[in-house]
Protein backbone atom coordinates (compact mmCIF):
# COMPACT_ATOMS: atom_id res chain seq x y z
CA UNK A 1 0.00 0.00 0.00
CA UNK A 2 1.52 2.94 -0.93
CA UNK A 3 1.03 6.79 0.66
CA UNK A 4 -1.58 8.49 -0.73
CA UNK A 5 -0.76 12.25 -2.40
CA UNK A 6 -3.18 14.59 -1.21
CA UNK A 7 -4.13 16.92 -4.22
CA UNK A 8 -6.36 19.93 -3.62
CA UNK A 9 -10.30 19.80 -4.98
CA UNK A 10 -11.33 22.18 -7.92
CA UNK A 11 -13.92 22.52 -10.24
CA UNK A 12 -11.96 23.94 -12.90
CA UNK A 13 -12.63 22.52 -16.22
CA UNK A 14 -11.73 22.55 -19.82
CA UNK A 15 -14.88 21.77 -21.26
CA UNK A 16 -18.36 22.79 -19.29
CA UNK A 17 -19.87 19.34 -19.44
CA UNK A 18 -17.27 17.03 -18.85
CA UNK A 19 -15.35 16.77 -15.62
CA UNK A 20 -12.86 18.87 -13.82
CA UNK A 21 -9.57 18.93 -15.08
CA UNK A 22 -6.80 16.39 -14.07
CA UNK A 23 -9.51 14.77 -11.60
CA UNK A 24 -9.24 11.42 -13.56
CA UNK A 25 -5.82 11.18 -13.38
CA UNK A 26 -5.80 12.60 -10.14
CA UNK A 27 -8.15 9.82 -7.96
CA UNK A 28 -7.58 6.61 -10.52
CA UNK A 29 -5.95 3.69 -8.86
CA UNK A 30 -8.11 3.90 -5.84
CA UNK A 31 -8.96 6.49 -2.27
CA UNK A 32 -6.88 8.92 -2.65
CA UNK A 33 -6.66 11.99 0.01
CA UNK A 34 -7.54 15.35 -1.37
CA UNK A 35 -8.07 18.44 0.55
CA UNK A 36 -10.85 21.10 0.17
CA UNK A 37 -10.37 25.24 0.08
CA UNK A 38 -11.13 25.06 3.63
CA UNK A 39 -9.05 22.33 4.63
CA UNK A 40 -10.90 19.91 5.71
CA UNK A 41 -9.35 16.50 3.85
CA UNK A 42 -11.15 13.46 2.80
CA UNK A 43 -10.23 10.31 0.99
CA UNK A 44 -12.21 10.37 -2.65
CA UNK A 45 -13.34 6.79 -3.61
CA UNK A 46 -14.57 6.38 -7.67
CA UNK A 47 -14.76 3.15 -8.17
CA UNK A 48 -18.15 1.71 -8.53
CA UNK A 49 -17.74 -0.96 -6.06
CA UNK A 50 -16.04 1.38 -3.64
CA UNK A 51 -19.02 3.68 -3.64
CA UNK A 52 -21.79 1.64 -3.55
CA UNK A 53 -19.67 -0.32 -0.54
CA UNK A 54 -19.23 3.73 1.31
CA UNK A 55 -22.92 4.41 0.58
CA UNK A 56 -24.69 1.20 1.79
CA UNK A 57 -22.09 0.04 4.43
CA UNK A 58 -23.63 1.39 8.32
CA UNK A 59 -19.61 1.81 9.30
CA UNK A 60 -19.48 5.03 6.94
CA UNK A 61 -21.92 7.65 8.90
CA UNK A 62 -24.21 11.17 7.62
CA UNK A 63 -24.16 12.27 10.18
CA UNK A 64 -20.39 12.93 10.85
CA UNK A 65 -20.35 13.54 7.39
CA UNK A 66 -22.13 16.30 5.57
CA UNK A 67 -20.56 18.15 1.77
CA UNK A 68 -16.93 19.83 2.87
CA UNK A 69 -17.88 22.89 0.97
CA UNK A 70 -21.46 22.81 3.52
CA UNK A 71 -18.59 23.83 6.29
CA UNK A 72 -17.41 26.78 7.70
CA UNK A 73 -13.69 27.51 7.95
CA UNK A 74 -13.71 26.06 11.26
CA UNK A 75 -15.47 22.50 10.14
CA UNK A 76 -18.64 23.04 11.43
CA UNK A 77 -21.28 22.18 9.44
CA UNK A 78 -23.63 24.63 8.16
CA UNK A 79 -26.50 22.22 8.10
CA UNK A 80 -26.75 21.27 11.87
CA UNK A 81 -27.06 17.13 12.16
CA UNK A 82 -29.38 18.25 15.57
CA UNK A 83 -31.39 19.88 13.45
CA UNK A 84 -35.03 18.47 13.91
CA UNK A 85 -35.81 16.99 10.09
CA UNK A 86 -32.53 17.04 8.90
CA UNK A 87 -33.10 13.97 6.63
CA UNK A 88 -29.75 13.99 5.03
CA UNK A 89 -27.66 14.35 8.11
CA UNK A 90 -28.57 10.98 10.26
CA UNK A 91 -27.98 7.44 10.45
CA UNK A 92 -30.05 4.05 11.35
CA UNK A 93 -33.20 3.74 12.77
CA UNK A 94 -33.68 7.67 13.54
CA UNK A 95 -33.39 7.92 9.54
CA UNK A 96 -35.68 5.19 9.05
CA UNK A 97 -38.20 7.01 10.50
CA UNK A 98 -38.32 10.08 8.60
CA UNK A 99 -37.58 8.36 5.52
CA UNK A 100 -40.37 5.83 5.54
CA UNK A 101 -43.15 7.99 5.19
CA UNK A 102 -41.89 10.39 2.93
CA UNK A 103 -41.21 7.26 0.78
CA UNK A 104 -44.40 6.42 0.78
CA UNK A 105 -45.62 9.80 -0.84
CA UNK A 106 -43.19 9.27 -3.63
CA UNK A 107 -43.77 5.77 -4.73
CA UNK A 108 -43.47 4.72 -8.32
CA UNK A 109 -47.79 4.08 -8.91
CA UNK A 110 -48.00 7.70 -7.13
CA UNK A 111 -45.46 9.39 -9.28
CA UNK A 112 -47.10 7.83 -12.43
CA UNK A 113 -50.56 8.94 -11.38
CA UNK A 114 -48.80 12.62 -11.75
CA UNK A 115 -47.25 12.31 -15.47
CA UNK A 116 -50.49 13.75 -17.08
CA UNK A 117 -50.25 16.79 -15.06
CA UNK A 118 -46.23 16.66 -15.94
CA UNK A 119 -47.14 16.41 -19.44
CA UNK A 120 -49.38 19.85 -18.97
CA UNK A 121 -46.85 21.74 -17.40
CA UNK A 122 -44.64 20.84 -20.37
CA UNK A 123 -46.59 21.45 -22.62
CA UNK A 124 -47.97 25.28 -21.18
CA UNK A 125 -43.94 26.28 -20.71
CA UNK A 126 -43.60 24.93 -24.23
CA UNK A 127 -46.65 26.59 -26.04
CA UNK A 128 -45.09 29.57 -24.11
CA UNK A 129 -41.25 29.21 -25.44
CA UNK A 130 -43.15 29.18 -29.46
CA UNK A 131 -44.94 32.15 -28.82
CA UNK A 132 -42.27 34.61 -27.90
CA UNK A 133 -40.69 32.58 -30.28
CA UNK A 134 -36.57 32.39 -30.95
CA UNK A 135 -34.15 32.45 -29.82
CA UNK A 136 -35.50 31.64 -26.28
CA UNK A 137 -33.51 30.37 -22.98
CA UNK A 138 -34.22 26.87 -22.50
CA UNK A 139 -33.28 27.14 -18.67
CA UNK A 140 -36.17 29.58 -17.76
CA UNK A 141 -38.34 28.46 -20.39
CA UNK A 142 -38.66 24.65 -18.87
CA UNK A 143 -35.77 23.38 -17.03
CA UNK A 144 -36.64 25.62 -13.74
CA UNK A 145 -40.32 25.99 -13.83
CA UNK A 146 -40.79 22.08 -14.12
CA UNK A 147 -40.02 20.72 -11.48
CA UNK A 148 -40.57 24.21 -9.05
CA UNK A 149 -43.90 24.32 -9.92
CA UNK A 150 -44.51 19.91 -9.23
CA UNK A 151 -42.62 19.60 -6.04
CA UNK A 152 -44.68 22.57 -4.56
CA UNK A 153 -48.08 20.94 -6.34
CA UNK A 154 -47.14 17.61 -4.61
CA UNK A 155 -46.39 18.78 -1.60
CA UNK A 156 -49.76 21.48 -1.33
CA UNK A 157 -47.75 24.45 -1.19
CA UNK A 158 -51.07 27.29 -2.08
CA UNK A 159 -49.87 28.55 -5.92
CA UNK A 160 -49.25 32.56 -4.81
CA UNK A 161 -46.30 31.25 -1.80
CA UNK A 162 -44.73 29.49 -5.38
CA UNK A 163 -42.81 32.33 -6.65
CA UNK A 164 -41.21 33.29 -3.02
CA UNK A 165 -40.12 29.28 -2.69
CA UNK A 166 -38.39 29.26 -6.08
CA UNK A 167 -36.56 31.76 -5.63
CA UNK A 168 -35.55 31.21 -1.17
CA UNK A 169 -35.08 27.38 -2.69
CA UNK A 170 -32.22 28.71 -5.21
CA UNK A 171 -30.43 30.23 -2.40
CA UNK A 172 -30.03 27.71 -0.06
CA UNK A 173 -28.34 25.41 -2.73
CA UNK A 174 -25.23 28.10 -2.43
CA UNK A 175 -21.91 26.76 -1.68
CA UNK A 176 -20.46 30.21 -0.66
CA UNK A 177 -22.89 31.33 1.96
CA UNK A 178 -21.90 31.66 5.70
CA UNK A 179 -24.00 29.89 7.98
CA UNK A 180 -26.10 33.31 8.65
CA UNK A 181 -26.96 33.50 5.22
CA UNK A 182 -28.10 29.99 5.32
CA UNK A 183 -30.24 30.51 8.32
CA UNK A 184 -31.92 33.01 7.21
CA UNK A 185 -33.11 31.63 4.10
CA UNK A 186 -34.34 28.30 5.98
CA UNK A 187 -35.99 31.15 8.67
CA UNK A 188 -37.27 32.99 5.81
CA UNK A 189 -39.06 29.86 4.20
CA UNK A 190 -40.04 28.44 7.52
CA UNK A 191 -42.22 31.32 7.93
CA UNK A 192 -44.20 31.32 5.10
CA UNK A 193 -44.63 27.29 5.63
CA UNK A 194 -45.37 27.49 9.38
CA UNK A 195 -49.06 28.84 8.70
CA UNK A 196 -49.24 26.23 5.45
CA UNK A 197 -48.85 22.83 7.86
CA UNK A 198 -50.43 24.12 10.69
CA UNK A 199 -53.73 24.44 8.49
CA UNK A 200 -53.13 21.15 6.85
CA UNK A 201 -53.18 19.47 10.44
CA UNK A 202 -56.20 21.39 11.46
CA UNK A 203 -58.05 20.40 8.16
CA UNK A 204 -56.62 17.11 8.61
CA UNK A 205 -56.16 16.75 4.84
CA UNK A 206 -54.07 14.06 3.46
CA UNK A 207 -54.54 14.69 -0.04
CA UNK A 208 -51.06 15.96 -0.29
CA UNK A 209 -47.25 15.95 1.08
CA UNK A 210 -47.55 18.12 3.28
CA UNK A 211 -50.83 16.65 4.61
CA UNK A 212 -49.56 13.31 4.75
CA UNK A 213 -46.67 13.89 6.92
CA UNK A 214 -48.77 16.25 9.06
CA UNK A 215 -51.70 13.76 9.85
CA UNK A 216 -50.25 10.24 9.46
CA UNK A 217 -47.07 10.28 10.55
CA UNK A 218 -45.42 11.29 14.13
CA UNK A 219 -43.38 14.21 13.12
CA UNK A 220 -42.91 17.04 15.38
CA UNK A 221 -43.95 20.79 13.67
CA UNK A 222 -40.30 21.30 13.78
CA UNK A 223 -39.22 18.54 11.39
CA UNK A 224 -42.50 19.49 9.23
CA UNK A 225 -41.39 22.74 8.42
CA UNK A 226 -38.12 21.01 7.83
CA UNK A 227 -38.94 18.25 6.00
CA UNK A 228 -40.46 20.73 3.94
CA UNK A 229 -38.02 23.15 3.05
CA UNK A 230 -35.34 20.23 2.26
CA UNK A 231 -38.10 18.89 -0.49
CA UNK A 232 -38.79 22.28 -2.10
CA UNK A 233 -35.18 22.97 -2.18
CA UNK A 234 -34.11 19.42 -3.63
CA UNK A 235 -36.97 19.59 -6.11
CA UNK A 236 -35.63 22.49 -7.07
CA UNK A 237 -32.45 22.80 -8.43
CA UNK A 238 -31.47 18.95 -9.48
CA UNK A 239 -33.76 18.11 -11.75
CA UNK A 240 -33.80 21.05 -13.44
CA UNK A 241 -29.52 21.48 -13.88
CA UNK A 242 -30.16 18.10 -15.17
CA UNK A 243 -32.84 18.54 -18.07
CA UNK A 244 -30.17 21.23 -19.32
CA UNK A 245 -27.38 18.85 -19.41
CA UNK A 246 -29.19 16.20 -20.76
CA UNK A 247 -29.96 18.69 -23.82
CA UNK A 248 -26.63 19.59 -23.80
CA UNK A 249 -24.90 16.27 -23.97
CA UNK A 250 -27.34 15.54 -26.65
CA UNK A 251 -26.05 18.55 -28.58
CA UNK A 252 -22.72 17.77 -28.46
CA UNK A 253 -23.91 14.11 -29.76
CA UNK A 254 -26.31 14.34 -33.01
CA UNK A 255 -26.08 10.62 -33.41
CA UNK A 256 -27.26 10.11 -29.96
CA UNK A 257 -29.88 12.71 -30.22
CA UNK A 258 -30.95 10.67 -33.19
CA UNK A 259 -32.19 7.75 -31.48
CA UNK A 260 -34.06 9.78 -28.84
CA UNK A 261 -35.61 11.44 -32.25
CA UNK A 262 -36.34 7.79 -34.22
CA UNK A 263 -37.62 6.01 -31.22
CA UNK A 264 -39.64 8.65 -28.03
CA UNK A 265 -40.81 5.54 -26.32
CA UNK A 266 -37.36 4.80 -25.13
CA UNK A 267 -37.56 7.89 -23.07
CA UNK A 268 -37.13 5.74 -19.85
CA UNK A 269 -34.17 3.93 -20.82
CA UNK A 270 -32.46 7.14 -22.82
CA UNK A 271 -32.96 9.30 -19.24
CA UNK A 272 -30.91 6.23 -17.03
CA UNK A 273 -28.49 6.19 -19.76
CA UNK A 274 -28.44 9.93 -19.54
CA UNK A 275 -28.70 10.01 -16.26
CA UNK A 276 -25.28 7.44 -15.62
CA UNK A 277 -23.56 8.96 -18.43
CA UNK A 278 -24.03 12.69 -17.00
CA UNK A 279 -23.80 12.41 -13.47
CA UNK A 280 -20.37 10.55 -14.67
CA UNK A 281 -19.21 13.35 -16.48
CA UNK A 282 -19.65 15.53 -13.92
CA UNK A 283 -16.61 13.70 -11.93
CA UNK A 284 -15.55 15.95 -9.07
CA UNK A 285 -15.42 14.41 -5.38
CA UNK A 286 -19.58 14.37 -3.82
CA UNK A 287 -21.73 13.07 -1.37
CA UNK A 288 -19.40 12.59 1.92
CA UNK A 289 -19.65 10.23 4.84
CA UNK A 290 -17.24 9.92 7.90
CA UNK A 291 -16.03 6.42 8.94
CA UNK A 292 -17.19 5.09 12.27
CA UNK A 293 -15.10 2.54 12.66
CA UNK A 294 -11.84 1.40 10.63
CA UNK A 295 -12.69 0.12 7.34
CA UNK A 296 -11.02 -1.29 4.29
CA UNK A 297 -12.44 0.00 1.26
CA UNK A 298 -10.88 -0.59 -2.58
CA UNK A 299 -7.12 -1.89 -1.15
CA UNK A 300 -7.00 1.22 1.43
CA UNK A 301 -7.54 1.19 4.81
CA UNK A 302 -9.55 4.15 5.93
CA UNK A 303 -9.42 4.60 9.38
CA UNK A 304 -11.98 5.55 12.02
CA UNK A 305 -12.45 9.13 11.59
CA UNK A 306 -11.56 9.80 8.49
CA UNK A 307 -13.61 11.89 5.83
CA UNK A 308 -14.43 9.78 2.66
CA UNK A 309 -16.28 11.70 -0.29
CA UNK A 310 -17.41 9.42 -3.21
CA UNK A 311 -16.93 10.43 -6.55
CA UNK A 312 -19.90 9.63 -9.32
CA UNK A 313 -17.60 9.46 -11.73
CA UNK A 314 -17.57 5.60 -10.68
CA UNK A 315 -20.62 5.95 -12.90
CA UNK A 316 -18.35 5.72 -15.74
CA UNK A 317 -16.36 2.40 -14.21
CA UNK A 318 -16.19 -0.55 -16.86
CA UNK A 319 -16.90 -2.21 -13.77
CA UNK A 320 -20.57 -0.96 -14.08
CA UNK A 321 -21.03 -1.67 -18.26
CA UNK A 322 -18.52 -2.31 -21.36
CA UNK A 323 -17.51 1.03 -22.57
CA UNK A 324 -18.70 2.96 -20.08
CA UNK A 325 -16.96 6.36 -21.34
CA UNK A 326 -19.20 6.36 -23.87
CA UNK A 327 -23.24 7.74 -23.94
CA UNK A 328 -25.23 4.87 -25.53
CA UNK A 329 -28.51 5.51 -25.71
CA UNK A 330 -29.43 2.17 -27.66
CA UNK A 331 -27.91 0.14 -24.74
CA UNK A 332 -30.23 -1.01 -21.71
CA UNK A 333 -30.38 0.21 -17.87
CA UNK A 334 -28.03 -0.43 -16.09
CA UNK A 335 -27.41 -0.19 -12.32
CA UNK A 336 -25.96 3.19 -12.24
CA UNK A 337 -25.02 5.81 -9.47
CA UNK A 338 -26.92 8.80 -10.72
CA UNK A 339 -29.72 8.93 -7.99
CA UNK A 340 -27.07 7.77 -5.21
CA UNK A 341 -26.69 4.23 -3.51
CA UNK A 342 -28.03 3.23 -0.20
CA UNK A 343 -30.48 4.19 2.49
CA UNK A 344 -30.00 7.63 1.23
CA UNK A 345 -30.40 7.33 -2.23
CA UNK A 346 -32.03 10.41 -3.66
CA UNK A 347 -35.41 9.66 -2.89
CA UNK A 348 -37.31 11.87 -5.74
CA UNK A 349 -35.65 9.35 -8.24
CA UNK A 350 -38.78 8.59 -9.18
CA UNK A 351 -40.34 11.82 -9.39
CA UNK A 352 -37.23 13.19 -11.36
CA UNK A 353 -37.33 10.47 -14.17
CA UNK A 354 -40.89 11.14 -14.82
CA UNK A 355 -40.32 14.75 -15.35
CA UNK A 356 -37.18 14.16 -17.11
CA UNK A 357 -38.92 11.70 -19.29
CA UNK A 358 -41.55 13.53 -20.35
CA UNK A 359 -39.65 17.21 -20.65
CA UNK A 360 -37.06 15.51 -22.85
CA UNK A 361 -39.37 13.01 -24.57
CA UNK A 362 -41.86 16.51 -25.43
CA UNK A 363 -39.01 19.05 -26.37
CA UNK A 364 -37.87 16.96 -28.83
CA UNK A 365 -41.08 15.68 -30.53
CA UNK A 366 -42.35 19.60 -30.58
CA UNK A 367 -39.36 21.38 -32.13
CA UNK A 368 -37.28 18.39 -34.13
CA UNK A 369 -34.72 21.13 -35.10
CA UNK A 370 -33.85 22.16 -31.64
CA UNK A 371 -30.47 23.73 -31.39
CA UNK A 372 -27.73 25.34 -29.67
CA UNK A 373 -28.05 29.08 -30.83
CA UNK A 374 -24.37 29.76 -29.28
CA UNK A 375 -21.41 26.81 -29.06
CA UNK A 376 -21.95 24.57 -25.56
CA UNK A 377 -18.55 25.71 -24.72
CA UNK A 378 -19.62 29.69 -24.82
CA UNK A 379 -22.65 29.16 -22.37
CA UNK A 380 -22.67 30.24 -19.04
CA UNK A 381 -22.83 27.65 -16.37
CA UNK A 382 -22.94 27.84 -12.84
CA UNK A 383 -20.43 26.57 -10.37
CA UNK A 384 -21.37 28.45 -6.98
CA UNK A 385 -23.97 25.91 -6.52
CA UNK A 386 -23.72 22.39 -4.77
CA UNK A 387 -25.12 21.19 -7.97
CA UNK A 388 -23.61 22.46 -11.36
CA UNK A 389 -25.44 23.23 -14.46
CA UNK A 390 -25.96 26.19 -17.14
CA UNK A 391 -27.27 28.85 -15.90
CA UNK A 392 -28.47 30.00 -19.34
CA UNK A 393 -29.34 27.67 -22.62
CA UNK A 394 -30.04 29.75 -26.17
CA UNK A 395 -31.90 27.93 -28.22
CA UNK A 396 -33.02 28.06 -31.47
CA UNK A 397 -35.69 25.63 -33.82
CA UNK B 1 -34.00 -25.97 -10.27
CA UNK B 2 -34.65 -22.51 -11.81
CA UNK B 3 -38.49 -23.10 -11.36
CA UNK B 4 -37.74 -22.57 -7.44
CA UNK B 5 -36.61 -19.27 -6.86
CA UNK B 6 -37.54 -17.81 -4.46
CA UNK B 7 -37.58 -14.20 -3.83
CA UNK B 8 -37.74 -11.85 -0.89
CA UNK B 9 -37.72 -8.47 0.66
CA UNK B 10 -36.71 -7.53 3.99
CA UNK B 11 -39.12 -5.13 4.67
CA UNK B 12 -37.08 -4.60 8.02
CA UNK B 13 -34.70 -2.32 6.38
CA UNK B 14 -36.41 -1.50 3.15
CA UNK B 15 -36.73 2.26 2.25
CA UNK B 16 -39.55 2.52 0.10
CA UNK B 17 -37.60 3.23 -2.97
CA UNK B 18 -39.70 1.30 -5.17
CA UNK B 19 -36.24 0.74 -7.71
CA UNK B 20 -37.71 -3.09 -7.74
CA UNK B 21 -41.09 -1.98 -9.51
CA UNK B 22 -38.70 -0.48 -11.97
CA UNK B 23 -36.82 -3.17 -12.83
CA UNK B 24 -39.55 -5.98 -12.08
CA UNK B 25 -43.38 -4.54 -11.96
CA UNK B 26 -44.48 -7.89 -12.99
CA UNK B 27 -43.22 -9.41 -9.31
CA UNK B 28 -43.01 -6.64 -7.17
CA UNK B 29 -45.13 -3.48 -5.80
CA UNK B 30 -45.06 -1.11 -3.23
CA UNK B 31 -47.38 -1.42 -0.25
CA UNK B 32 -50.63 1.57 -0.02
CA UNK B 33 -49.92 2.16 3.32
CA UNK B 34 -46.68 2.29 3.55
CA UNK B 35 -44.85 2.46 0.85
CA UNK B 36 -42.47 -0.47 1.45
CA UNK B 37 -41.55 -3.74 -1.37
CA UNK B 38 -44.00 -6.51 -1.66
CA UNK B 39 -43.45 -9.92 -3.46
CA UNK B 40 -46.25 -10.15 -5.87
CA UNK B 41 -44.88 -13.87 -7.35
CA UNK B 42 -42.58 -15.04 -4.81
CA UNK B 43 -41.52 -18.03 -7.23
CA UNK B 44 -41.58 -16.28 -10.27
CA UNK B 45 -41.06 -18.01 -13.57
CA UNK B 46 -37.56 -18.45 -15.50
CA UNK B 47 -38.92 -15.85 -18.09
CA UNK B 48 -38.68 -13.07 -15.17
CA UNK B 49 -35.40 -14.04 -12.74
CA UNK B 50 -33.46 -11.67 -15.59
CA UNK B 51 -35.79 -8.78 -14.53
CA UNK B 52 -35.75 -10.04 -10.83
CA UNK B 53 -31.62 -9.82 -10.91
CA UNK B 54 -31.51 -6.74 -12.29
CA UNK B 55 -34.38 -5.63 -9.04
CA UNK B 56 -31.87 -7.44 -6.94
CA UNK B 57 -28.66 -5.14 -7.90
CA UNK B 58 -30.57 -2.06 -8.08
CA UNK B 59 -32.27 -2.12 -4.67
CA UNK B 60 -30.37 0.39 -2.77
CA UNK B 61 -31.12 -0.85 0.64
CA UNK B 62 -29.73 -4.47 -1.16
CA UNK B 63 -32.99 -6.07 0.84
CA UNK B 64 -34.01 -7.81 -2.19
CA UNK B 65 -32.71 -11.98 -2.36
CA UNK B 66 -33.44 -14.40 -4.79
CA UNK B 67 -32.42 -18.10 -4.47
CA UNK B 68 -31.96 -19.95 -7.06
Amino acid sequence: MTEAAVCPVHHERDHPLHPPTGFAEAVSGGPVKMVWPNGVEAWVVSSYAGVRQVLSDPRFSTRKGGQPEMRTDEGEAVLDPDQPGNINGIDGAEHMRLRRPLSRGFMVKRMNELRPRIQQIVDEHLDAMEAKGAPADLVSSLCLPLPSLVIAELLGVPPEHQELFQATAGDLFGKNGSKDEYLAHATKLAEVLTPIVAEKKAAGTTDDMIGLMANDTDFSMDELIFLCIGLLAAGHETTSNFLGLFTLHLFEKPDQLEVLRRDPGRADVVVEELMRYTVGQLGGPGLTRRATEDVEVDGVLIKAGDWVSVSLMANLDEALCPRAEELDLERDAVSHLGFGFGPHQCLGANLARAELQIGLRTLFERFPNLRPAVPVTEMRYRNDMITYGAAEIPVVW
Amino acid sequence: MRQNATVRIDQARCIGSGQCVLAAPDVFDQSDDDGLGLVLIAEPPAELLPAVRDAVDRCPAQVVTLEE
